[in-house]
């Protein structure tokens, strides 16, 4: 056996291509996404029983879930009465409710669980008399925290479903 | 020209996986080797003295070829770098003798040597292993040529090139990863599909944070992705070409929500969620012919679905039993079998492309967890623990693990660990980064 064993140096020639893609967006570009409900803008008077303000802040737009359920307690049923009466009341608002999930769970399935939810409320709603044509729901899963901070007092009101009511618009 | 003197490197069996995997203990053609599922208690000592430049242009390469690769090397755990100053040979010409005794002098059992050249935006790299303490080169001289700037992608060949050679498996350096860079508040974060070397480098969003997007999955070949955009403002299904960033939109059921997608080996085939009523079930589709086939049908949650490399089975999460739990399928649907036995939690399983083994996202008393479990669901091992792991991803050779790492109250950032729970490491991202998709090898 040689000492020195130089080996033939084989020409591979890989062709290495470039990686091509355009840089077309910096980070942190874009405006972001909603789903954290109404958020003010164009509510109307909160002293309106018509208004969404009204809906919001004195019917109550949202109900609150135990982990992992999709269960509607009592508070959340008579949340729920109350925002059918409303809606039964204001036919000319479209609804989307947005079911959410708290951060303590992976990505995909909280997605489902969200949609769980909001379609404990699409169900509830519809048996109160809301037509299910004005209803869609969305799941944002635990991508839209109302509170951020890491404890139960937040992943609380984070295990949610939002009812957010729009004229005309949605679905 | 088989010597007997191996790397004696071995760890008692306590992490050992080599159980599952058989093939790591095929013969090898040089003596230098590391048994990585046997798990690497001291890393192996190399030397590597800045690449010879050979003409003009391949002076500013010449080190930084060097950087990348034992960055590389020592970023496996399984490598430890012998600095430049304790060097007392040096390396001034590609192709003259090796000193041998100058290298054992600083106990580098591996040398890698090399050369670079460069003109008119073309560039050629060329490279050597020795095994110092035999005195003989590993395998052949290597030679990679391509424009100059794809430099890095050739550092990453000749990295997986010495990887392999001294471990008997594939390499991953020249990979990349797609993830979902994260800025703004929690509350209202941004999210951006961004792609990058799988060293944190060459980092180029894919789009505009005006839309949530999450949990991007490669096609087979590298040049595609799916991912999950609430671009109509309900989460749906996207294919993206990667070079020219156009995308469709796939599986349109109005009223309904998809998302999860991941591509059949066949990469003609995808499997996804689609939530409709509360109930989520999951559906393939034929991204040629459009035709939809649905394959589970319970009243639950199924989500988060993975095929085996052969196209047969898929893993998935399901809820049927009351709790998230891991199970896997005929590819056509039907009869599903449980898996995950341990308490807890178990979701987001990932097949090995090795085929061995499963990674799942495991949540129990409060902690969640990486962790990989054979097929059948025998011999779990938790590989990391903390307030919030999840979403594994496999390396190409099926030996690293990236995941996002969520603090209580921080940001998520990427991290990455070996099969054997060991070597820990947080990927560098320039923002807040989750969901890691590791791409195939570039060939």
């Amino acid at each position: 056996m040689p000492r020195f064993s130089h080996a033939l140096l084989l020409l591979a020639a890989l062709a290495v291509g470039a990686c091509t893609n355009p840089d077309r967006f910096g980070p942190g570009s874009g405006a972001g996404g909603p789903g954290s409900g109404i958020t003010g803008a164009g509510l109307g008077d909160v002293n309106d029983p018509r208004s969404p303000a009204y809906f919001q802040n004195r019917v109550g737009d949202r109900v609150f879930f135990t982990v992992d359920s999709s269960t509607l307690n009592d508070t959340a049923r008579q949340t729920l009465v109350a925002q059918a009466r409303w809606l039964n009341d204001n036919p000319d608002y479209r609804v989307i409710i947005e079911g959410h999930a708290d951060e303590r769970g992976t990505r995909e399935y909280n997605i489902a669980l969200g949609a769980r939810r909001a379609n404990a409320v699409v169900e509830f709603l519809n048996a109160q008399g809301v037509s299910n044509a004005r209803m869609r729901s969305v799941s944002y899963g635990k991508e839209r925290p109302v509170e951020a901070c890491p404890e139960q007092r937040c992943w609380d009101v984070n295990r949610r479903a939002v009812t957010v009511v729009s004229l005309g618009v949605g679905s | 020209m088989r010597i007997s003197r191996r790397q004696a490197m071995l760890m008692p069996a306590a992490l050992a996986a080599a159980a599952a995997v058989p093939a790591i203990v095929r013969a090898q053609s040089g003596p230098l080797r590391i048994e990585i599922t046997e798990g690497v208690i001291e890393p192996l000592p190399f030397a590597l003295p800045a690449f010879v430049a050979e003409n003009a242009g391949g002076q500013q390469y010449a080190g930084e070829l060097g950087r990348v690769i034992a960055a590389n090397l020592v970023n496996t755990g399984l490598f430890r770098e012998i600095p430049d100053s304790a060097h007392i040979g040096r390396i001034t010409s590609f192709d003259a003798s090796v000193a041998y005794a100058d290298w054992r002098a600083i106990n580098a059992q591996a040398l890698i040597t090399g050369a670079v050249s460069a003109s008119g935006g073309r560039m050629t790299v060329k490279f050597r292993l020795f095994d110092v303490f035999s005195g003989q080169q590993m395998g052949d001289g290597l030679q990679f040529a391509g424009g100059t700037e794809s430099w890095r992608r050739m550092a990453h060949k000749v990295s997986d090139a010495v990887y392999s050679r001294i471990t008997g498996e594939g390499g991953y350096f020249d990979s990349r990863v797609v993830f979902v860079a994260e800025t703004g508040p929690r509350d209202n974060r941004r999210k951006q599909l961004a792609i990058m070397d799988q060293d944190g480098a060459n980092v180029q969003y894919l789009t505009d944070g005006n839309a949530l997007v999450f949990a991007p999955r490669f096609s087979p070949g590298g040049e595609r992705i799916l991912f999950t955009s609430y671009d109509t403002g309900f989460p749906r299904i996207y294919l993206m070409d990667l070079a020219s960033l156009r995308r469709q939109a796939l599986a349109d059921q109005p009223g309904t929500m998809t998302f999860a997608p991941r591509f059949a080996p066949d990469g003609r085939t995808v499997i996804y969620s689609l939530s409709r009523g509360g109930t989520t079930d999951l559906y393939s589709l034929e991204i040629g012919s459009s035709r939809i086939v649905q394959l589970t049908n319970a009243p639950s949650i199924a989500t988060a679905p993975s095929y085996a490399p052969d196209g047969s089975r898929i893993v998935f999460e399901s809820d049927r039993s009351g709790t998230q739990q891991l199970y896997v399928m005929p590819a056509s649907g039907g009869n599903a079998q449980r898996i995950s036995a341990g308490s807890g939690r178990y979701g987001t399983p990932v097949w090995s492309p090795r085929g061995d083994l499963i990674a799942f996202t495991k949540s129990h008393q409060g902690r969640f967890h990486i962790g990989v479990m054979r097929t059948d669901g025998s011999q779990e091992r938790l590989l990391t623990a903390s307030f919030l792991d999840e979403g594994p991803t496999w390396a190409p050779n099926g030996r690293v693990i990236m995941f996002t790492r969520e603090s209580a109250g921080g940001d998520p950032a990427l991290h990455s660990v070996d099969i054997s729970g060991r070597n820990l490491r947080r990927v560098p991202t320039p923002t807040a980064a989750s969901d890691p998709a590791w791409s195939p090898l570039l060939g």
